[in-house]
């Protein structure tokens, strides 16, 4: 059944590279496409992709409504954001402080194509850590409230990472998280986020600002591949990476070499090193040539054989009906990797054991079965 | 081909493979798989008059199977997954059915937003359909199927699907789940009317199956236009009373028993307004079906051709 795994994530690939050459396949081919892209919450950003091939009239009935039902999702899930976004702006106001929208819903303030049919879950800001405490302040006399977390979560987020603990609107249902870096403070990269601030740029109709075009895909490169797990929840991130690099890359000539500049200044060429492979690898995104060979992010042979072989088996999303083992535990090694970047093991062997203990007394079934949601899981 | 059509020993096979039995339920195929025969008995039952769709696009990929481990002999239990997904707490193992109607409901409740989806009953007769918004509890599962054993089409008990494309109903004629003393008002009403087992105990008291009509069945796929929003309520002791219910008030309460009105945005209001303007809106407060559907028949004839 390895043969129809590999089928679904070929079909997705494809989906993005030559979204043309599916004016021809059949249905279960397109239940397959479908339920892959489901796996990696991308249903509504595929339905768009074809829509901007003009090959809508070729798609089944029932295949359009999957991809209607998720846009329409998307839609309101992206309203729900842009309201939040009005709100803080309007609890902020008179605040003379910069806010930094992050991702998604830089996305959609910037009005970027990619934006369309991507989903947000939450509100992404930076502001700088000395204004942390005033942004907080004014949020939560305003009706914002922290989820209720015990006094060690509390710890972990204030000490350790480069958020505090999301907020929520008492009344809404969008989680605000409020980072004064993007990563956390025990990871092995430090990327000053004075020089993210500096260079970030106003978006005059809404009042926020937004990371600078190098950033924006340094920040997306950082996200996926040193504080992320690389499994195929994650496959979108790479997807928003090759959307940016296509967009910024084709827009401004000297793109690529202001790119590695500025990871050179933020001390992130490794994850713009696997950024750019692993897009251009799975996605066929156009780098310019010898980019990668003479890359001064690229890692030793054997760090690259082995990402180069985990990566895409963990990232990709597998056939829904039948898992393999070899899958298994690529995501298990990257998982282990990803904790392992996250923090020094002296830090990060407490923690773990800590929150297994935990979850055994809780027996909370969320955080069993959603361990992302578990806020510092 | 029709699930009693084929041997329950074929179909059982079927389940538990990997390509397992694909339902056709009217605007869904569902991939249904499972081992657990005392369930598919009574599912083949149930759902006898639904075709077998083995190579359409399937929506939903269900799975309906006993966890692994100890839990098997020791209070037996049913896990309802989707994709391979496992959603909800496990039912005691007696309960697969009722877990696998409410596990699909939550499905369709949750992805299907190609469509308005109303909390209503929707039944039809001589072409125009009519719309039964209701709270859980007011009837309208109870009174649907009445109607549906009185030679109305019976289009479903509780998802009105309004087709965002042109505002037209779709058919989903599943069984009707009826709670406690339904269960007996409908077996005094109709002797005929077929039945799965009690499920006592469940988080909605006592819950029976009642089987669709074989006709209402056969028509799943006929989409009908909506003509009639009839807000139910029932009474006890009370008179068949039918008000008229102003348009703007009807949108509110239309709007209100939309579970995705707000995800739908401005394709919900236009749905709804469409509704609004092109049906006829009432309250009704009744007690006895006879009655109820007696008004009912006159109704529909005199705004016959409206």
């Amino acid at each position: 059944m390895a043969v129809d795994g590999e089928k679904g994530q070929q079909l997705l690939l494809r989906a993005w590279i030559e979204p043309k050459s599916f004016e021809h396949i059949d249905v279960k081919e397109w239940e397959l496409l479908v339920r892959c892209a489901r796996t990696a919450k991308l249903v509504a950003a595929l339905g768009f992709k074809f829509e901007q091939s003009g090959i809508n009239a070729m798609i089944p009935e029932q295949v359009l409504q999957h991809f209607q039902a998720a846009q329409k999702l998307v839609e309101y899930r992206q309203r729900l954001a842009m309201w939040e976004l009005n709100r803080i702006r309007k609890a902020l106001s008179g605040a003379d402080v910069d806010v930094v929208v992050l991702k998604g819903g830089a996305y959609m303030m910037l009005g970027l194509p990619m934006a369309k049919g991507r989903s947000v879950s939450d509100i992404d800001v930076l502001v700088d850590r000395k204004n942390i405490e005033q942004v907080e302040k004014r949020l939560l006399e305003q009706g914002w409230q922290t989820a209720k977390l015990d006094a060690y979560d509390q710890r972990y987020y204030r000490t350790w990472m480069h958020e505090i603990p999301p907020l929520r609107h008492r009344d809404r249902f969008i989680e605000v998280d409020i980072h004064h870096t993007i990563l956390p403070l025990t990871s092995r990269l430090h990327p000053d986020p004075e020089r993210l601030l500096t260079d970030a740029v106003k978006v005059e109709k809404f009042d926020f600002k937004v990371l600078s075009p190098c950033d924006m895909v340094l920040h997306s490169a950082v996200h996926l591949f040193y504080d992320a797990e690389l499994n195929a929840r994650d496959f979108r991130d790479l997807v928003d990476l090759h959307e940016l690099l296509t967009l910024f890359g084709s827009q401004e000539a000297g793109f690529w070499k202001k790119l590695d500049t500025r990871a050179g200044e933020l001390e992130l060429l490794r994850p713009l090193y696997y950024a750019l492979y692993f897009s251009n690898r799975l996605l066929n995104t156009a780098i310019p040539k010898n980019l990668l060979q003479r890359h001064a992010g690229r890692p030793s042979i054997f760090v690259r054989a082995l990402m180069e072989r985990l990566v895409p088996l963990s990232l990709l999303p597998e056939h829904p009906d039948f898992s393999g083992k070899k899958v298994a535990l690529a995501r298990w090694l990257l998982y282990i990797r990803s904790h392992y970047l996250r923090m020094p093991l002296y830090l990060l062997l407490p923690h773990l054991a800590k929150k297994s203990r935990k979850r055994f007394q809780t027996k909370d079934i969320e955080s069993l079965t959603n361990p992302d949601q578990s806020g510092s899981g | 081909m029709k699930i009693k059509d084929v041997s329950f020993s074929s179909l059982a096979r079927t389940a538990k493979q990997d390509s397992g039995l694909c339902v056709d339920i009217g605007p869904f195929v569902v991939r249904l798989r499972t081992r657990d025969t005392s369930f598919l008995r009574t599912f083949a039952t149930l759902y006898q008059d639904f075709s077998l769709s083995a190579n359409a696009f399937i929506d939903f990929h269900v799975d309906i199977n006993r966890p692994a481990g100890f839990r098997r002999w020791l209070r037996p239990q049913i896990i309802f997954s989707i994709d391979g997904h496992v959603l909800f707490e496990p039912f005691p193992a007696s309960h697969a059915m009722p877990l696998f109607e409410w596990g699909l409901n939550w499905c369709i409740a949750r992805r299907g937003h190609q469509n308005l989806m109303l909390h209503s009953a929707v039944v039809e007769k001589y072409g125009k359909a009519v719309i039964f918004p209701a709270f859980p509890g007011s009837g309208k599962s109870t009174l649907s199927a009445a109607l549906g054993l009185r030679g109305w089409r019976f289009l479903s008990d509780e998802f009105g699907l309004v087709r965002s494309r042109d505002g037209l109903l779709l058919p989903m004629p599943r069984p009707v789940p009826l709670k406690n003393e339904s269960i007996q008002v409908i077996r005094d009403f109709a002797s005929s009317a077929v039945m799965g087992p009690l499920f006592p105990k469940t988080r909605k008291g006592t819950v029976a199956h009642l089987k669709s009509p074989t006709e209402s069945v056969e028509q799943n796929k006929n989409v009908v236009k909506p003509a009639m929003v009839i807000f139910p309520h029932y009474q006890k002791n009370s008179e068949v009373v039918l008000r008229t219910l102003p348009k703007h008030f009807a949108f509110l309460k239309i709007a209100t028993h939309a579970f995705n009105y707000e995800v739908m945005g401005q394709t919900g209001f236009e749905l709804v307004r469409n509704i609004v303007n092109s049906c006829v809106c009432f309250n009704l407060t009744y007690s006895d079906l006879d009655e109820v559907i007696k008004r009912l028949d006159k109704l529909i004839l005199e705004n016959h051709g409206c």
